[in-house]
């Protein structure tokens, strides 16, 4: 893999990521340049979910060290960051202006939508394609209730359902 | 003040578990009360904002940078925010791949993914809990979940439509 097609393809994720990168990421990534497979991806975006910093960011540092060392990790951080940085910059400059346009709020509000429902179905999409066994479905069904009804803080929820997770699938992989 | 707004950035990189939301009760805590280098409805429009551009959310920090202290503001609080958490992610990369060849090194990452999932379906409830006030905004979350799940297209469809609907009906 070259530098550049490091950089492009998650420059293409930063400029494409309306309403949070992840559903873009794991696009681009696995259906459209196949650089991994799901369960690779779903592997290192797992670990970049533990990790402190954003998850799809962490998991650019790891792509980009797997392919190209620490040139490809700076080549994917800097695509990932480098233009939503420049837009949102420009965008504050005249937030006044835009932001209290009256074509814009219902426009946004439509983003809004299909932005959640996109999320929602990505993890549809991962679960059901990764074809987890049931113990870790009930770890994943766990972090949704405890994130989204019982709203704990994530340190929370990661730090006492990623041991529980790792210790299933390791007692899973010894009885196999 | 840029080196405290460096430091101050750093220690949430490293409190930020799960990413930018994580962390946005002690980033309000820090630059609001502690710090107060912007008051509350800066603090909250400035978010708001980064969510709706493109990009990661935690670019969220780089935009309150700027706020606070113009380009170097920015420059300390992008670097603050971004350096702890990637030297961290790059070391545990390093870690995974001379551990590469140990037969329990996969499964265990494996078990992290329910995790990961799990919360990436928390965070799309509550976005849908937030967007959903009416019947369309309903629609286009089903339809949209539907599209991302059943098919392999790019996401931008979903959110161009749902722009160009909330834009004729809302």
């Amino acid at each position: 893999m070259r530098l550049r097609e490091l950089f492009l393809g998650y420059a293409k994720i930063g400029l494409l990521g309306f309403g949070g990168v992840a559903v873009i990421a794991r696009h681009v990534i696995v259906e459209e340049r196949r650089w991994l497979s799901e369960r690779d991806y779903a592997e290192v975006l797992g670990l970049g979910q533990v990790l402190p910093g954003p998850n799809v960011g962490n998991a650019a540092i790891m792509i980009g060290r797997r392919f190209r060392g620490l040139a490809g990790a700076l080549a994917a951080t800097a695509g990932l960051y480098a233009a939503p940085l420049c837009i949102l910059v420009s965008l504050a400059a005249f937030y006044d202006a835009f932001g209290q346009d009256p074509h814009v709020a219902p426009v946004m509000r439509g983003i809004a939508a299909a932005a959640a429902g996109m999320v929602i179905g990505m993890a549809l999409k991962m679960g059901t394609k990764l074809k987890p066994p049931v113990e870790l479905i009930g770890v994943g069904l766990l972090a949704l209730l405890a994130g989204a009804w019982l709203r704990l803080p994530l340190p929370v929820i990661v730090l006492g359902l990623g041991p529980l997770g790792i210790w299933l699938s390791l007692r899973r992989a010894r009885a196999a | 003040m840029i080196l405290p707004l460096f430091w101050a950035f750093a220690t949430l990189s490293l409190l930020a578990i799960g990413g930018a939301n994580a962390v946005l009760p002690e980033m309000h805590r820090l630059l609001v009360e502690v710090h107060g280098w912007m008051d509350d409805a800066t603090f909250g429009q400035l978010f708001a904002l980064a969510q709706a551009a493109p990009g990661p959310n935690i670019l969220a920090a780089s935009v309150m940078g700027w706020n606070i202290a113009g380009p170097a503001g920015l420059a300390a609080a992008t670097l603050g925010m971004l350096l702890p958490a990637s030297v961290l992610a790059w070391c545990v990369a390093g870690l995974t791949a001379r551990l590469a060849k140990s037969p329990w090194l996969k499964p265990a990452q494996f078990g992290l993914v329910p995790v990961a999932v799990g919360l990436i379906a928390a965070s799309g409830v509550i976005m849908a809990e937030a967007a959903g006030n009416g019947w369309l905004p309903w629609v286009v979350i089903a339809a949209s979940a539907a599209f991302v799940w059943r098919t392999a297209f790019s996401p931008l469809w979903v959110l161009a439509a749902g722009g160009v609907l909330g834009f004729v009906f809302l």
